[in-house]
Order: C-alpha cells, then sequence, then structure tokens
C-alpha cells in the first residue's frame, strides 16, 4: 500500500511585523501552493504567524558539522571584535 | 523527499566497529553530557536514531489515534461552546502528530514507511486509545487525565537531547496546557450539576484512573532500554518518577471536583512526602499492547479507512501538480 512520496518544504513564519522568518518545521506538498496551505493549517492555529515562506527542503544546503573547527572557531578569540572588549571612562557617557 | 537534502543527512559516516568510530561515539556522548542538542545532520549512533525513530513514530502515531475517542463526540457535545473547544482540541492532535513525524523524518525514515508501520500494526502506539469514550464525561476526563499524563511525560521530553524531538514537544506542551485545562473546566461543570452527573464524572474517573497510569510504561525494573535512553537523554525521568508526579498532581485535583480516585491503597507517605498507590494490573496492560484492548481492531481499521477513502484525493492532487509542471516547462 506504500506510495510515493510526495516533496519536503521546510516552513518559516515571522511571528510579528518587523521580526525575521523562522523555522517552524516541514510539510510535505505537492507544489508551493500547497505546501503553503498546509503549513497555514499546521503552524499557524493560534496566530503564530503573519508571514510563511516554504522553500523545497532540497533547495537548502547546510554547513557541514565537520567542518564546525574551521568554521566557527576562528571567533572565538577575537574578543576585539565586540564593545566590551574596550574601557572607556565613565564620565564619557554613554558609548 | 527524504534523504537529499543536506539539513537532514548525517555527512560523517563511520565503519561500524572501527577506532573513527568510537572515537565519534565519545565525542556524541561528552555532548550529551554537556546539555548540547543533537541535530539533523550530527553524527550519532545507530542505535540512538533507531531508539527515537521507534519513539517518536509511536508518539506521533498516539496522536494521530488519539483523535478517534474523542471524535466520536464531536457531534455529540451537549453546547456549541463544548463543539468548538473539542473540534480544536482534535484538530492540535492530528497537528501534534504532524509536529512530531515531521522531527522523525529528520532521522531518515520517511512519513509513508512510519505511517505504513501504523496501519499493518508493526508499530504501536499508547494503549490509552485502545479505551473507549463511553460518556461525555470521558471528554472532561480525558483532557484532565489522559492529556495530564501526557503533559506529565512530554514536559520532560522538551528536555530530550534530540533538537526537532525537543522543539516539537516545546510546542505541544503550549498547547496541551488548553487541552487540560478544558477537560477539568468541563469535569467542574459536571461536579456542581444533577446527581446523575456527578454519577457520570465518578464512573468515567474510575474507569480511566488505572489506564492513565499505565500510560507512564512498565515499572522501572521492567523497562530494560530505559537506562541507555536516561545515558542519552531521550529520557529524562523514568517512568516510575514520572507517574508518581502525575499521581501526587491529582490528588488535590481530584478532591476539588469532590470525587474519589479508585484505588484503596492511595494515602500520604509522609516519610516519602509522596503520595503510595496501588499495583498497577499489568496483566492487562500487555494484554492491550498485544492487541487485545477493547478497540485495539476499531482503531487501526479506522486510520486504514481513512487512508483509503483519501486515494482520490491524493491521486487528484497529483494529477493536478503533474498537469501544471508540464505547463511550466512548456512555457
Amino acid at each position: 500500500m506504500s506510495e510515493k512520496n510526495w516533496p519536503l518544504y521546510e516552513v518559516f513564519l515571522r511571528s510579528r511585523a518587523g521580526l525575521d522568518h523562522k523555522h517552524a518545521g516541514s510539510v510535505h506538498a505537492l507544489d508551493a501552493e500547497t505546501a503553503l496551505e498546509a503549513a497555514r493549517d499546521l503552524y499557524t492555529r493560534r496566530q503564530e504567524g503573519i508571514s510563511i515562506w516554504v522553500v523545497k527542503s532540497n533547495h537548502v544546503h547546510a554547513s557541514d558539522p565537520v567542518d564546525n573547527p574551521s568554521l566557527f572557531e576562528p571567533a572565538d578569540d577575537k574578543i576585539y571584535r565586540h564593545p566590551t572588549f574596550y574601557d572607556i571612562p565613565d564620565e564619557v557617557g554613554k558609548m | 523527499m527524504y534523504g537529499d537534502t543536506s539539513i537532514q543527512k548525517p555527512m560523517k559516516i563511520a565503519k561500524s566497529g572501527s577506532p573513527e568510530e568510537a572515537e565519534l561515539e565519545r565525542n556524541f556522548q561528552a555532548k550529551i553530557d554537556a546539555d548540547i542538542k543533537i541535530e539533523a545532520n550530527d553524527w550519532m549512533p545507530e542505535a540512538y536514531r533507531k531508539t527515537l525513530v521507534r519513539q517518536m513514530s509511536q508518539h506521533a502515531h498516539s496522536e494521530i489515534v488519539g483523535m478517534q475517542p474523542e471524535g466520536t463526540w464531536v457531534t455529540r457535545a451537549p453546547s456549541l461552546r463544548r463543539k468548538v473547544i473539542l473540534l480544536a482540541k482534535v484538530q492540535d492532535e492530528g497537528g501534534h502528530g504532524m509536529y512530531i513525524y515531521s522531527g522523525a523524518e529528520t532521522l531518515g525514515t520517511s512519513r509513508e514507511t512510519m505511517l505504513d508501520d501504523l496501519r499493518t500494526g508493526k508499530a504501536k502506539y499508547s494503549s490509552i486509545f485502545n479505551y473507549p469514550a463511553l460518556s461525555w464525561a470521558d471528554m472532561g476526563t480525558i483532557g484532565w487525565l489522559v492529556d495530564g499524563a501526557a503533559i506529565t511525560n512530554q514536559v520532560a521530553l522538551a528536555r530530550c537531547s534530540y533538537g526537532p524531538y525537543s522543539r516539537a514537544m516545546v510546542r505541544i506542551c503550549k498547547e496541551e496546557s488548553f487541552h487540560q485545562r478544558q477537560g477539568y473546566e468541563l469535569l467542574i461543570t459536571l461536579s456542581k450539576g444533577t446527581q446523575e452527573q456527578k454519577d457520570m464524572l465518578q464512573e468515567s474517573v474510575n474507569r480511566l484512573w488505572w489506564p492513565s497510569l499505565m500510560m507512564f510504561g512498565p515499572c522501572d525494573d521492567d523497562s530494560p532500554h530505559s537506562a541507555q535512553s536516561m545515558k542519552w537523554k531521550i529520557k529524562r525521568k523514568s517512568n516510575d518518577t514520572l507517574r508518581q508526579e502525575f499521581v501526587d498532581a491529582s490528588v488535590g485535583q481530584a478532591k476539588f471536583l469532590g470525587i474519589t480516585l479508585p484505588d484503596p491503597d492511595l494515602k500520604w507517605n509522609e516519610k516519602r512526602g509522596h503520595y503510595d498507590f496501588g499495583e498497577i494490573d499489568w496483566a492487562e496492560f500487555y494484554d492491550v499492547i498485544k492487541g487485545n484492548g477493547p478497540c485495539n481492531r476499531e482503531r487501526v481499521n479506522n486510520v486504514i479507512k481513512a487512508h483509503e477513502d483519501g486515494a482520490w484525493v491524493r491521486t487528484a492532487a497529483e494529477a493536478y501538480a503533474e498537469k501544471h509542471a508540464a505547463k511550466e516547462d512548456a512555457a
């Protein structure tokens, strides 16, 4: 009784005006139009979104966790990139 | 289709039994111990993956089958208010199933495979849904006790080590709170009603109390996979710990409703700081799991029927999508 799997779409929701879209989950659908409808039914039953993006899962390209050290560790020792690295006297005021 | 996406596919693969695999496994456990979540494309032991697929698909199936006992009461709700609440709740159960299937699919098992396993009886679901909902009071008791037990379990699962499962649980817990409250509110209404309504309430609780306690699964001593699941932090609290939490929370709530819980051994234990309670009928528990509960066959048959009755919709949708894809290609 097994049937073919319908394409998988990742679902992103903007919860309020002014905020970014955020990943919510995924739905199966045959095209973008029905993917949007399914995402609306499934992920916005309680005012969770005012805008939906769907994108075919196989169109998302992800970094490989194996590469994490070379990709992300170089940022670990660059504390001078953060404002708190610099001592500014209080009398200067807010900066 | 699953499997061709880099957000889900684990990229690092090591030969089974190799030193490389042993190191990956050490790193994996170190992450778990440090409370770092595991995500879909991270390396994980095959047994971890299998355990999660089994547990998550069973959980999702429970939500889907769980729509049935309450679904039968939608047309018989006593007021429009109760009817829209019940409809929303049943719809939520369907949604919860979908959230969890979506999370489980990230482990490399397709939704169709999981649903096939439900239809063929290969996969299990929570045994509580093999009991019938016989009276309107059951709509309240299911919310209070069955969803209450589910929440106790799911709050712990929201802290589980697998990211997609944990996130689905956070979402579900927020929605389940409505389920339990609407049920308890319904029971409060009955508790203030006629003698007949009060009797209906007590009878319902008498019937569903023990099956609700069984929802936490076998005793810790008889739960062979628990230790590994705890080590992997798929499980954060043991079956008996969660069951005790549930009993402790329920006693006061039952008292408020002016009803008794059907357990002569239920009493406060000052020394333990918990309620003691009687022995669960484990023979019944295993019998229902084996398929001999009052509704096992009916539940699965309904799932199969819904799938078969929907075949024409899927065929039509596929034909429509093909036609439009062809048009786009031509344009």
